[in-house]
Order: C-alpha cells, then structure tokens, then sequence
C-alpha cells in the first residue's frame, strides 16, 4: 500500500513547551491509520500541523509525495485533507444541512454577486450541492430527519455525526477524526465504527483517527501509531502495538501486566 | 524651530501623558481582571469630575474633600455598573459585553447632561496658581499639580498590585481564572473591586483633566484616546499603558500645538493604526496562542 | 409543528417563501409598501423614507456585525463615504441617481475593505477599534478636504434626478428608498441561502475551525466589509439626496452606535430583525418628539430634556436588550407569531 501522508521528524514545540519531538509515522493510503497515546501526548497538535493551523518548527509532511510547508490550511482543505474537531466545533447559528453545505465550501465557486442575485450559475451550484449532499452524505449518515434542526438543540452524539457528514461533504481523500466516539454510548459507538470502516470502503477514504477507546481502535484500525510525551513509540498493526511492552509501561505508566493487557485486549464486540 | 517652545508643549504633552497613564492603568486593570473592554471609562471619569463640580461649586466644599467625595463617586459608579450590568454578561461573547459599555456610555452621557446640563463649565480651581518652571520652560500650575497628584496614585497602585493581598488575588484571577477560583480567591469579588479600583483611578484622572481643560457632557471623547493608549500598550500590559499613555499625551498635544486641534486625533489613530498592523498586540501586550 | 408544507423538489424547499401562505404575506406587504405614499400624510411619508434609508444601514451592519462576528464602530463613516460621493458627483456631474449611488456603494466599499485591512493582522475587539481609528480618519477627511467636501459647511447638492425627471419631494423621493430597500434586503437573504453567507456565519461561530474547513478568512471578512460598507454608501447617498445637504456633523459616531443599537435591539445575525430595529430605532426620536411636545404646555422645560433622554434611552436599550433579550426584536415577533400559528388551539 502506498503511503498518502508521510510524517517525518516533526518537532513543534510553544515557548518550551515540547508538544512533538521528532515525528515520523506514516499514513497508507485507504486504510484506517490510528494515533494512540495519553492525554497531551501531542494527538491533536499533531492534527493542527496536518491541517496548518500549527507550523512546525522542524520536520516536513508530505502528502501525496508532496510536502504541505507554506500551504494554508483553506488551500489544504480544498487538497482534500478534512477533520473533525475533538469538542464539536459545529457552527451553531446554522442549522444542520447548511453545516453540512458548509463542508463542501472548497468545491464552490460563485462569488458575492451570484449570491446576491441567486440566479443562474449560483442556483445550479447551489442545488446540485444540495442534492448531492442529500443523496450522498445525509442518508448515507441517517440524519435526514434533522436536516432543519439547529445544531445546538441536537444530543452529543448527533453532533458528532453531523460533524463527519461535514468532513464527509468536503470530498476528502484524507479523513482526520479526532475522538470521534469520545463521550458516545455503547449503540452510538458502534454506528459511528460502522460508519468509519464504510467510509473507507465505499468511499475509498484514508482514514486518520485519534482515539482513546481501546475496543474501537483495535477492531477498525489497519496501522497504528503509539504516541507518548510528543514522541512516536512504535507504529504497525493492531497486534503488533498491543503486544510491545513498551507501549504497554508507556501508555498506561505501570507493570501490572494482567489488567493491562485486559484493557488493551477487550473482549470483541460485534461492531 | 523654537526649542523653548518645543520644550514647553512636550512638558506639558508629558504630563498630560501622565494622566494617560493613570486612566490606561485603571483602563488595563478592568481588562486583565475581567476581559472586559471598557469603552465607558471617559463616562466614568466625566461622572466623576461633575461631581467634584456639585460638590466643590455648588454645594461649596473645600476642594480637598470634594476631590475624595467625588472619586469616591466614580468608583462606586464602576462598582455598581459592574455588579447590575456586566455581571449579568458573563460568559457571553466579548463583542456583546463591549456593545453593554458602549450603551452605558451613551446612559451616562444622557444623565450627565440631564442633571447637569449641556453647556461647558469651569471647575473651581483648587490646584496652586503659581507659575512653575523646569529649567526656563513655563508649565502650567494646573497641568503640573495635576501630574503630581495622578503620579502619587500611580505609584500607590503598582505598589499595591504588587504586595498586597488583594493585589495577588488580581494577578492571580488575570492569569488564570479558574485556578483562582479554585484556590479561594473569591473571583466574582475581585471582578467588582476591579471595576472600583479602575474607575478610582480613571475618576482622579477625570477631575484633573477636567481641572485644567474644562468640562462638557462631550468630555467622554477623552476615552477614544484612552482607548488609543491601552491598544497601543498592549490591553493586558500596566507598562504599556504607563508608557503608551506617556507617548500618546505627548504626541497628541505636540500635533495640537503645531497642526493645530483638528490634528490631535488623526495624529494619535495614526500610530494606533500602524500598532494594528505591525504589534497587532500592542507594544507590550501578550498574544494568546488560540487553541483548535 | 407545520405540517402540509412536502416539497417535490429541492428547489421549492430552498425557497425564501416555502408556503403560499408566506408568499401572499409577502405581496400583502408589497402593495402595503406600494400605496403607502398615497394614504400617508407629509409627516408619515418623512418617517416611511427615514425608516427605508435606516433598513438599508442596518442591513449592511448586520450582515458585518451580526452575521460575520466584526464588530464596526466605523458605520456613520462609511455613510459619509456614500453621502459625499453622491452629493460631489451631483454637484460635478449630470449623472442620474442609480449611477451616482452606484459610486457611492462602490467607493464605501472600497474604503470599507481598506479599513477592514487590519483584519489580515487582528481579530475581534482589535478590528472594531481599526473601524474606530477608520471612522476618525474619515470625519478628519470630511472636515478638512474642503476642496473636494466643503469642509465644515459642507455640500448643498440638487435633487436626484433620472432621464430629466427630478425627485425634489419626500414623495418622490419615496418611490427610490423604498424599492432599493426592498431589493437590498432581499439580496442579503439571497447571499444567506449560499456559500458566501454559509462563510460568514461560519467565520463569526468558530473563525479557526472554518479556516481549517476551507474558508479563506481574510477574504470572506474583506468581502463582509464591502459588502456591508456598500450597503452604508448607498444609504448614505440616500441620505444625501434625501436631505440635500451633507456636512461633517451629518456622519456623527453617535450615527455609528445608533446603527449598532438598531442591529442589537433589533435581533443580530437575522435579517428581519434588522428591519425592526431599524424602524424601532427611527420611530423612539419621534414618539419622543410627541411626547414632549404634549407635555410641554404642563412643563415649559420638556425640549430641553428631549436629547439627553434620547441618549439614555438608546444605552438603555442596547444594555437592556443584551442583558434580557440578545435574539432581539426578531426573537419577540417568533414569539407571537408561534402564539398565533397554533391559536385558538392552544393548550
């Protein structure tokens, strides 16, 4: 499998603060690649470099064989890198559908004067957004009976959900979650798994997570990253990872080995 | 070019400044306390100097307790504004709460000029009448003695925001809230004795300018410039207002005295708008690292 | 909950009217508009053009301030831009009013991206006190360039005028204000039903998130400022031809937080609101005006009181509005006319 997105030796760090030391990790493509690691290991600061909202100090991203350096995070949306956000950042004075319209902003061109008039070539795009949108993303998601409902008014969940239908209407060739099961039950948890592994399959989407739900991570991840302290521990397959003590005294910080490995081997739900 | 004169306009410009400084520090406490922008705060000082006006003019007291009576006034007034009309915001975004200044600003203009009147007036000078001179340089008595007594309280105030108690408690809510809170610091007290201490400041400040420039229910304009002053310090910087409002009292009466009046506020906007541009956080202020 | 309303097309569902209820409403408040000048006395005719050039305004200030989240103290200015510009072109040139009001529009704009600049730089607070520092620069402009705006006296200029036909009275006058409200309302609502007005609501609820979803921010708040600073211009090219005089004191930035008091009171963020706190706001000064004038045979004082009370009263409701009501007048109408749409079956 080729390698969509290739991190290497990414240092960033705020006054001294070190958030990631060195990087490197890779992402293949149409697979489910998973970042690991506690709290402030530098998960997300790693998403916001990704997407170029952080520059880092040293280190490159390439994607698709090209590095992302000096291009704005717009520019990269419009490249295909979409995310999701880890505390919902939906817009709330909109309601569902237009955040989901939102999403596929990149792929519009009409300018101030067509939206003034809402005629002609705005109308069509317009329409043809709202159609595709409709057919594609809103079924596809089961949120069709929210569509005019105000974000704000929907349960934690929905948000999440309508999120990814965001993310989805962007037409990324890589998918960034972050956390996206974070704070959801059980039944919510497994439609958002079954959503992500269709995503990859039907859409043929790279898919990029960060996660903490060890169950979720191991039943749809294809390659994993373990990340600690702003530094890569190991990357490889699920089995590999769970295995490597190192990850285990790193990720969770001490030697009983039992309860351990029951966490990181959960019984398998069907998901 | 005559440097006498130059050297007159920039003294008295200096102290004027001085002044500045003294309305920007309380301006910069209100903000660091809070976040609040205050765009009241010429209101605030404009409220005050009418008092001193009742007070000392009408109601004939001596000066020397009229000047505590109505700086007293224009705390409570900060107080008050802060309690009934700030605290109800918070939490709303900081554009609503600005929009709340500017309408009590507009509230305290309408009521001055209901009780008192539209037309200017003259304070009562109480400050001494005796020419001073630095060197050969003329400075006005009001505007010296009026830098003195605004000098004196600067220096009361960073010597109690460095010391006291009630001080550390005002560092500590500015630099985190929450951590505060947590430690004891009774957070919603040290807001409003922000606003009081603020608009002590800015009061003293108002009464004096008042002193020596005269009094209108327009006296509120003076806060633009104030506004100039913490921006180009940094809004959460006590040096950049202490500097900036030194800066920014001179300029402004150099380009009065040599383009002439219409040319004080252009003058000052101007470096207000280059600051926006170059040290978007002001001289000395802290750009916060914005978080996804 | 509305029931009856099924679309068979997304056309129809994205419809500003979706119901033919709405659409006859709609045209009911048209011909209302329309035969207006007809019914209404010289005074009435006065308000009804004040109100048209105010909706315009605060139209434009929403779409910046409500819609987009920038905060502009720098609204009187931009109006000045388009009083000037039209009463210049008036005295200087033959040209009929739809071309001068199209400069006045165009030139707001373009000082309105220029004062909008800063917004590359800062954000928030900072930018509204860039429009501060803007709107100082242009009443100095205004005063001092008296070769081009009079200076303090300011410009007289002729009535408007289109193919040889002059609109010298409120009348007439009323017959340019009104429709050009009409169709500049409903653009913004158009601009709200596409990516453009998707990207500036997105821009005022989380800037960062949307730069990261694809939004250019500087050029999406550029644009807001130009399209709010056109919609300035031309209210206040009506305004010039409306009073047929501009001076330095006709741009006051007491003008500024009126516009921003009819914006809040009215509701941010919703067009409708807009409207009624553009009317609320015009029609205070003059249901004052009345009552004073009814009292002043018991209190030969009441004119004096007239203007401060008027400044209280406008702080009042900005204060009282946010602290009680943020979604505004627009929220209060929702209100009744939710009573309303289920009455008399309520429970």
């Amino acid at each position: 499998m080729p390698n969509i997105l290739e991190i290497n030796n990414l240092s960033l760090s705020f006054g001294g603060v070190k958030a990631l030391q060195d990087v490197s990790f890779r992402v293949p493509e149409n697979a489910v690649t998973t970042v690991i690691g506690p709290n402030g290991a530098g998960k997300t600061s790693l998403f916001n470099c990704i997407s170029g909202f952080y520059k880092p100090q040293q280190g490159t991203i390439r994607y698709q064989g090209d590095v992302l350096a000096g291009i704005k995070p717009p520019a990269r949306a419009a490249m295909g890198l979409a995310r999701t956000f880890q505390n919902i950042a939906l817009f709330r004075g909109m309601t569902v559908l237009d955040n989901i319209k939102l999403g596929a902003h990149v792929h519009m061109k009409s300018g101030l004067l067509g939206s003034l008039a809402y005629f002609g070539a705005t109308r069509r795009e317009e329409m043809a957004v709202r159609r595709d949108v409709e057919k594609h993303i809103i079924d596809f998601l089961e949120i069709d009976h929210i569509r005019r409902q105000s974000v704000a008014s929907l349960s934690y969940g929905l948000q999440k959900r309508v999120e990814l239908a965001r993310a989805l209407a962007m037409r990324p060739k890589v998918l960034m979650l972050d956390e996206p099961v974070a704070g959801m039950n059980r039944e919510e948890k497994e439609d958002m798994a079954r959503f992500i592994l269709d995503i990859r399959e039907e859409w043929g989407v790279t898919v990029l997570m960060v996660e903490h739900d060890m169950s979720m991570v191991m039943d749809i991840s294809d390659h994993i990253a373990v990340l600690n302290f702003g530094r890569v521990i190991t990357e490889g397959l699920p089995a590999e990872v769970q295995n490597n003590p190192e990850v285990i005294e790193a990720y969770l910080g001490t030697s009983d080995m039992d309860s351990l490995r029951k966490k990181l081997n959960p019984e398998r739900e069907v998901a | 070019m005559d440097w006498l004169f130059f050297g007159e306009i920039s003294l008295a410009g200096l102290a004027m400044g001085g002044l500045y400084a003294l309305i920007g520090l309380g301006f910069v406490i209100i903000y660091k306390a809070t976040r609040v922008i205050n765009f009241a705060i010429g209101e605030i000082m404009m409220f005050a100097a009418y008092l001193f006006l009742t007070f000392a003019g009408g109601m004939e007291m001596s000066p020397w307790v009229a000047l505590p009576l109505a700086v007293l006034g224009g705390s409570v007034l900060g107080g008050v504004i802060e309690k009934v009309m700030i605290r109800p915001m918070l939490g709303e975004s900081p554009i609503a709460v600005v929009m709340v200044t500017i309408g009590i600003a507009s509230i305290l203009v309408g009521l001055v000029e209901l009780v008192w009147g539209a037309d200017p007036q003259l304070l009562p000078g109480f400050l001494p009448r005796k020419p001073v001179f630095i060197g050969e340089m003329y400075l006005a008595p009001k505007i010296a003695y009026g830098f003195l007594i605004g000098a004196a309280l600067l220096i009361v105030y960073l010597l109690y925001f460095r010391f006291s108690r009630g001080g550390v408690a005002l560092r500590a809510t500015a630099s985190d809230q929450a951590a505060a809170y947590s430690m004891g610091i009774n957070v919603r007290r040290v807001f409003n004795m922000a606003w009081v201490f603020g608009s002590l400041a800015a009061s003293l400040a108002g009464v004096l300018v008042a002193a020596t420039g005269g009094l209108s229910p327009q006296f509120g304009a003076i806060g633009l410039s104030v506004l100039v002053v913490v921006i180009v310090g940094g809004l959460d910087s006590i040096v950049g207002a202490l500097i900036a409002g030194v800066f920014i009292g001179w300029l402004e009466t150099v380009a009065g005295a040599y383009l002439g009046g219409e040319y004080r506020m252009p003058a000052t906007f101007a470096v207000l708008a280059v600051i926006l541009v170059l040290r978007p956080y002001g001289l000395f202020g802290t750009h916060e690292i914005e978080r996804v | 909950m509305r029931i009856g309303d099924a679309k068979q097309s997304y056309e129809a569902d994205e419809a500003i009217w979706t119901s033919s209820t709405q659409k006859i409403w709609f045209a009911c408040f048209l011909l209302a508009l329309a035969v207006f000048p007809f019914m209404a006395d010289a005074y009435f005719l006065y308000m009804g053009c004040l109100v048209g050039i105010a909706v315009i305004s605060t139209t434009g200030l929403n779409i910046l301030t409500g819609f987009t989240g920038l905060i502009s103290l720098g609204q009187a200015g931009f109006m000045g831009v388009g009083g000037y510009t039209v009463a210049w072109m008036s005295i200087n040139t033959e040209l009929p009013f739809p071309i001068t009001l199209l400069f006045a529009g165009l030139l707001a704009a373009a000082v309105g991206i220029l004062v909008g600049l800063p917004s590359l730089r800062v954000k928030g607070l900072y930018l509204a006190i860039a429009t501060l520092a803007g709107s100082v620069f242009l009443h100095f402009i205004f005063a001092e360039w008296e070769s081009v705006t009079g200076g303090m006296g300011g410009l007289s200029l002729e009535p408007a005028h289109f193919f040889g036909f002059t609109f010298q009275s409120d009348f007439r006058m009323y017959f340019i204000i009104v429709p050009l409200a009409v169709l500049m309302v409903l653009g913004a609502k158009n601009v709200f039903r596409t990516r453009t007005g998707r990207a500036f609501i997105a821009i005022r609820d989380r800037d960062i998130s949307a730069e990261i979803l694809g939004i250019n921010l500087l050029r999406y708040k550029l644009m807001s400022f130009a399209l709010s600073s056109f919609y300035a211009g031309v209210a206040g090219g009506l305004f010039a031809y409306f009073y047929r005089v501009v001076t330095p004191e006709s741009f006051p930035l007491s003008m500024s937080i009126f516009y921003l008091a009819a914006v809040i009171v009215g509701g941010m963020g919703n067009l409708l609101g807009g409207i009624l706190g553009a009317a609320f706001m015009t029609l205070i000064p003059e249901a004052l005006g009345l009552l004073t004038a009814a009292l002043t045979p018991f209190y030969p004082n009441a004119p004096i009181f007239m203007s401060p009370m008027l400044e209280i009263i406008f702080g009042a409701l900005i204060v009282g509005f946010l602290i009680f009501e943020p979604h505004g007048l627009a929220e209060i109408w929702h209100r009744i006319r939710r009573f309303f749409s289920l009455w008399p079956f309520r429970n």
